[in-house]
């Protein structure tokens, strides 16, 4: 079983929620990233989403937009993606980390080298937001056999066809996007969520969770409370782009930027 | 004029590659559908409604109508003879789309997708633009249909084109500054494909290249070709034959798409495909991913692109904004591996010149992107006998360029 199926089946059995934040590699620093990481699974974190910086980021909001430029200015590549991963799993053999990005740079690299690196670095999971998975056979040929788990959006906008398809791709779980826009927006229609997510319930046994505009709290447990649990992207960048690059964060600066992370944890740990 | 409609026939097969794309947008490795999930929806509607409007005979005769009584269809195939005595070449003949309503033959396109986002019942159309002339189609269509119309153009390219600005603001529609990235075209885009993910129920986005994710390399071709469907009735018209070579300049390709395409199978005659040189390819400062760049991914689709090692896309640099873009459409990279186009360059120096000596020799004063075909186009001719035929596509007229070349004069206007 992956690293992902492992910690989403232990929750599960707990009947607790999924926190899954994300930030951008290489954002404001690649030290700091690290120590952030950290910091976040002791802010709660389950799984960290580790954002690959891209040049054109067209499906996010301004705030990841920012985040990927900060990393990029960094000079941050996909090489030292896989080398933050690298030391973070010299310290934590448990927290998933799930790359995800666009295709253009993992193109560049190539699909077998990619996955080669992510293997060997202890990554768990791929999910390229502009790769359908019908365009994918070459890259779950060179993911699946190195037991990489490719996780696939789900959007309120994805036709019944589709869904068929998207949870046949996908392993470790499915990332339903709340809203139809970019991350970083305002959820609008809480009971199509709803509704979508029971629907999606009677094609997979994949835990469901939600993504994009879940900004605080009472967000995260509006969407938690129907689903398996949610990522948190924008809010988490939102507070990195107060670090100050190149410095080296105190505690109490990691602490201040996961908090928004804390607080969701602790806030979604009551339901059930 | 010519009513010869698009091939229906779809996917490149090896009994004939230019039959492409397939069913998923395939030309070769190249095209498909490479967008975020919101969107995918959005085009798979896209491409049902396409393909269905594209087989009836009452969509190409709206369309048709437009063209000639709103565009002022067809462009003339103009013999440019002083052009031609001092190259002392080929005869070089000038596809005039600078003459079309809005100057450039970016309005074939707009006619064919707004009629499409009419039918589709969409109140609001969205546009990037990179030299403004994409921008100012869309709105002179909008303006005509009465849809809402926003543009979306690079903070850079509304410096250098502020005249086309004012167009658009002129016929109604809302100009949006895009600060992020390069702050040009390609960003433009960007910034248009996260509109159109937000406002998917109620807005069209009319890509104003043969780029993006399929359906609309497809589309902005088809729409484009009647290009190259007059120039080849024009030319049997005035010499009897078809030319021995066509010139365009690339962009995005759909000028060059629109004029090659319906030449394809005439293998007797060549193509070049001129892409914008910048300060010269050995630089690194260009806009000229087929003649410089690798296969990659970006704006919903795989073809060639200027992207560094670490998969970036990279800045590009041309004297003309409407080339200034680090992609291509992807029939353009299928065309060059199979080696059926040529792809080639012209510096900014070299379509700076061509925009000087064609207003002089001519009185035709070219846009940049055009100006570079000219140089290309003129090179070529040199070299060719006397009896030989180069049709050039004059994809643009220079109006909204004089400003900037006025400025690389030291003069301001
Ligand atoms: C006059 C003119 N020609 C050419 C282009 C380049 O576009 P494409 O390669 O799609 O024809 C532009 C783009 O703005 C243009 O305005």
């Amino acid at each position: 079983m992956s690293r992902i199926s492992q910690t989403m089946a232990a929750l599960r059995a707990a009947k607790r929620k999924v926190l899954i934040p994300y930030l951008v590699a290489g954002d404001p620093d690649k030290g700091t990233t690290l120590a952030l990481m950290h910091a976040l699974v002791a802010a709660g974190a389950d799984i960290i989403e580790l954002g690959i910086p891209f040049s054109d980021p067209s499906s996010d909001g301004t705030v990841i937009q920012l985040g990927a430029e900060r990393a990029l200015r960094e000079g941050t590549t996909l090489h030292d993606v896989m080398d933050i991963v690298r030391q973070f799993r010299a310290h934590d053999a448990t927290t998933p980390i799930v790359l995800m990005g666009y295709l253009n740079p993992i193109e560049i690299m190539g699909y077998e080298a990619f996955a080669s690196a992510a293997q060997a670095v202890g990554a768990d999971g791929v999910l390229i937001v502009d790769m359908p998975a019908y365009e994918c056979a070459e890259l779950f040929d060179a993911v699946r056999p190195r037991g990489l788990d490719t996780v696939f959006l789900v959007a309120p906008t994805t036709t019944q066809s589709r869904l068929a398809s998207i949870c046949a791709s996908s392993t470790g779980y499915l990332y339903y996007v709340s809203l139809k826009g970019v991350t970083g927006a305002a959820i609008t229609d809480k009971g199509d969520i709803k509704s979508k997510i029971e629907h999606l319930r009677t094609m997979t046994d994949l835990p469901v969770v939600v993504g994009f505009g879940i900004k605080d709290a009472a967000s995260a447990v509006d969407m938690a409370s129907i689903s398996d649990g949610v990522i948190v992207g924008s809010a988490l960048v939102d507070a990195i782009s107060r670090l100050h690059r190149g410095g080296v964060a105190t505690p109490d600066d990691l602490a201040a930027t996961v908090a928004v992370i804390a607080s969701i944890r602790s806030a979604i740990e009551n339901i059930k | 004029m010519s009513t010869v409609k698009p091939e229906q026939v779809v996917g490149a097969t090896a009994a004939d590659p230019f039959s492409g794309p397939d069913a998923h947008g395939h030309f070769g490795r190249y095209g498909g559908v490479f967008v975020g999930e919101t969107l995918i929806a959005a085009v798979e509607e896209l491409d049902k409604v396409y393909t269905t409007m594209a087989g009836k005979p009452e969509f190409w005769a709206e369309i048709d109508r437009d063209l000639k009584f709103y565009v002022g269809r067809p462009s003339p195939l103009y013999v440019a003879e002083r052009l031609t005595a001092h190259f002392g070449g080929a005869k070089i003949v000038l596809k005039r789309e600078d003459l079309n309503h809005t100057g450039a033959h970016k309005i074939n396109n707009t006619i064919g997708q707004a009629l499409l986002a009419k039918f589709m019942g969409k109140p609001r159309i969205i546009a990037e633009t990179g030299a403004g002339q994409h921008g100012v189609a869309s709105a002179t269509i909008a303006a005509r249909l009465g849809l809402q119309c926003d543009v979306y153009m690079g903070a850079e390219d509304i410096k250098r084109q502020s005249a086309n600005v004012y167009r658009m603001k002129l016929m109604g529609a809302r100009v949006i500054a895009v600060e992020s990235g390069s702050r040009t075209l390609k960003d433009a885009l960007n910034e248009a494909l996260r509109d159109w993910a937000t406002n998917v129920d109620n807005t069209y986005y009319i890509i104003g290249t043969a780029a993006g994710p399929h359906p609309y390399p497809r589309m902005v071709r088809d729409f484009q070709s009647v290009i190259g469907r007059e120039a080849r009735q024009q030319s049997m018209e005035l010499f009897r034959r078809l030319p021995d070579a066509l010139v365009a300049c690339v962009g995005g390709g759909s000028n060059a798409i629109g004029l090659f395409h319906p030449f394809l199978h005439d293998t007797d005659v060549s193509m070049y495909g001129v892409e914008a040189g910048g300060d010269g390819l050995e630089t690194g400062r260009h806009a000229a991913p087929l003649s410089a760049g690798r296969p990659g991914v970006l704006h919903g689709n795989r073809t060639y692109l200027m992207t560094d090692a670490a998969g970036q896309i990279m800045e590009t640099h041309s004297v003309s904004a409407g080339l200034d873009y680090p992609g291509v459409g992807p029939e353009h990279a299928w065309l060059k591996d199979i080696g059926r186009v040529n792809y080639v360059a012209a510096t900014d120096t070299e379509a700076l010149e061509a925009f000087r000596y064609l207003s002089r020799m001519e009185g035709i004063i070219p846009a940049l992107e055009s100006a570079h075909a000219i140089a290309y186009g003129c090179k070529l001719a040199a070299q060719l006998p006397k009896d030989r035929i180069v049709v050039i596509n004059l994809s643009g007229r220079g109006d909204k360029d004089i400003h900037t070349v006025a400025g690389i004069d030291g003069i301001e206007i």
